[in-house]
């Protein structure tokens, strides 16, 4: 009797002791960009499930997984560098890095964590798992003059693209010894905006706001240099004013064919990736900011700059063209897919919340409430190259 | 003079003196527009991001007019886009005031 007890009563401490087992991959987070809260969310049940408060200002923040999708490293506005806990919902660490940062990315084995600055323009490197910083590159492209860093993207073997917004470059840094970062400068154009890695991680590209056109990078032949793609699309003609600039992050490829925001015309580009030839452009209801592939490719979802910033269009790939239209909410920022793309998450920041949409059917299946959300960032995105 | 005579005359005054000042509901826009729409640039406290600074330290030595100017037709040649199509002239310059002095939440 007594050793029956006795084993009834390790049993119950067992089970206490136990934390219930779960994986991370259905998991993601909302930023709320005004409070400086993060609110977790489950992508199964489309519900949240803990909010994390004291992550400073996190307007235009963004954020990274580690390879095991438990840790998440979140750039805030205010150059706050926090990394959370998805599993046990709470901030493991948290640095000031710099005055004012704009985002950033993780090595390809998932060990160096590399925020891109503005002011200080440069990058710096810091230890995934402590967030010791380990080297920083300053964005110096003439003697005394720094650049605001865009378009930081992790690439094959430890090295990180990004572009240089007044330098009008494109640089690699090498940090497979990351104390002692080496880099490479291409001249790219006139003010790059934004930068992107496609999925196979072999070029870089970085959108030119200064001129029509893109800069484009092979990875594989660096030394070939950065050249222009996508060279006058806007022909000359007068621009739209453009009042918030597009992203590139959302990299969309499907067919062979790349979808890409023009700059000051209410388009998206059409490129050829076996050329870099444009081969179409889609009309849409806006200046389009992010241009997103469904993850299967069969859709391309866009989102637009203020004042039209409550629509969203959808592409069908097939078709070539916009298949439908939508008004899901004041204030559309972000949108990110479910990890194999049977329903989008939109952040509707003025209506202070999160809509859920079946992409097959655009039928709503849900909504979150948040305060004035931005980003959504799901733990899919830690097996990703250039996420 | 009678007391009341004075009233209407100061409220006259007062009623010329802020012409220029958008309503209340107008005001909340514009607010929300600098702290959201600017901010995608500004960044939301203002304190920079593509775009320059916009706090009180930052603008103090700049003429006034010369920043609503700024505002409403934009600055060609850079990011910074003209707002006239959503803001008239007099409320640029109140958008510019209230930047240069302290900007509301
Ligand atoms: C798409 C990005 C963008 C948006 C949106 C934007 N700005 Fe700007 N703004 C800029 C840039 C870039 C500059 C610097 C231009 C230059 O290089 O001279 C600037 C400059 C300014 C300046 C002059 C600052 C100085 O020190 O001379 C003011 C004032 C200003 N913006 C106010 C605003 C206001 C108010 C709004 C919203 C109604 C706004 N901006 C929206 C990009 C933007």
């Amino acid at each position: 009797m007594r050793l029956l007890l006795s084993c009834l009563f390790a049993l119950f401490l067992n089970a206490c002791a136990t934390p219930q087992l779960r994986g991370t991959g259905d998991l993601g987070l909302i930023i709320e960009r005004a409070t400086g809260h993060v609110t977790l969310v489950n992508t199964s049940t489309r519900q949240p499930y803990a909010r994390i408060a004291g992550l400073g200002d996190l307007s235009h923040a963004s954020a990274v997984y580690t390879r095991d999708g438990r840790y998440a490293f979140i750039f805030g506005r205010d150059g706050g560098l926090t990394k959370i806990d998805l599993l046990e919902a709470r901030i493991v660490k948290r640095v000031i890095q710099s005055g004012n940062a704009i985002g950033g990315s993780i090595s390809q084995d998932g060990r160096i964590v590399v925020a891109q600055n503005y002011t200080p323009g440069g990058i710096k490197a810091f230890d995934a798992e402590t967030l010791e910083l380990l080297s920083e590159v300053p964005a110096e492209y003439a003697p005394g003059q720094f650049s605001k860093v865009v378009g930081l993207a992790d690439t094959a073997g430890n090295k990180f693209a990004y572009a240089l917004f007044e330098g009008g470059e494109i640089r690699i840094t090498d940090f497979s010894d990351p104390k002692a970062p080496k880099t490479q400068r291409f001249p790219a154009g006139l003010q790059p905006y934004d930068g992107l890695v496609t999925p196979d991680g072999r070029y870089f590209m970085a959108g030119l706001f200064g001129e029509d056109g893109i800069a484009l990078l092979d990875l594989w032949q660096p030394e070939k240099g950065a050249r222009k793609i996508l060279e006058k699309y806007g022909r000359g003609e007068e621009k739209l004013p453009v009042f918030k600039m597009p992203h590139l992050r959302g990299w969309s490829v499907a067919q062979g064919k790349a979808y890409l925001p023009a700059i000051g015309r209410h388009e998206v580009l059409v490129v050829d990736v076996a050329t870099w030839k444009e081969v179409g452009r889609i009309p849409v209801r806006g200046q389009p900011v992010f241009v997103m592939a469904r993850p299967d490719g069969r859709q391309i979802w866009v989102n637009f700059a203020f004042p039209d910033n409550g629509k969203v269009d959808v592409i069908d790939t097939l078709a070539g063209q916009v298949v439908h239209r939508m008004e899901p909410g004041k204030g559309i920022l972000h949108m990110e897919f479910a990890p194999r793309g049977e329903n989008v998450w939109l952040s509707a920041r003025d209506d202070n919340k999160v809509v859920i949409y079946n992409t097959e059917t655009f039928a709503k299946l849900g909504e979150i409430a948040a305060d004035n959300p931005s980003g959504i960032f799901f733990t899919s995105r830690a097996a990703r190259i250039g996420f | 003079m009678s007391a009341n005579k004075w009233l209407i005359g100061l409220s006259l005054l007062s009623g010329v003196v802020c012409a220029a000042e958008p309503d209340a509901q107008r005001q909340k826009e514009l607010v929300h527009l600098v702290r959201q729409d600017c901010g995608s640039c500004h960044g939301m406290t203002l304190k920079g991001g593509l775009g320059p600074a916009l706090l009180p330290e930052n603008l103090r030595d700049k003429p006034a007019e010369g920043l609503a100017a700024t505002v409403y037709h934009g600055r060609p040649g850079t990011a910074m886009p003209p707002w006239k199509q959503f803001m008239s002239e007099a409320e640029a310059a109140w958008i510019v005031d209230k930047l240069m002095t302290k900007f509301p939440e």
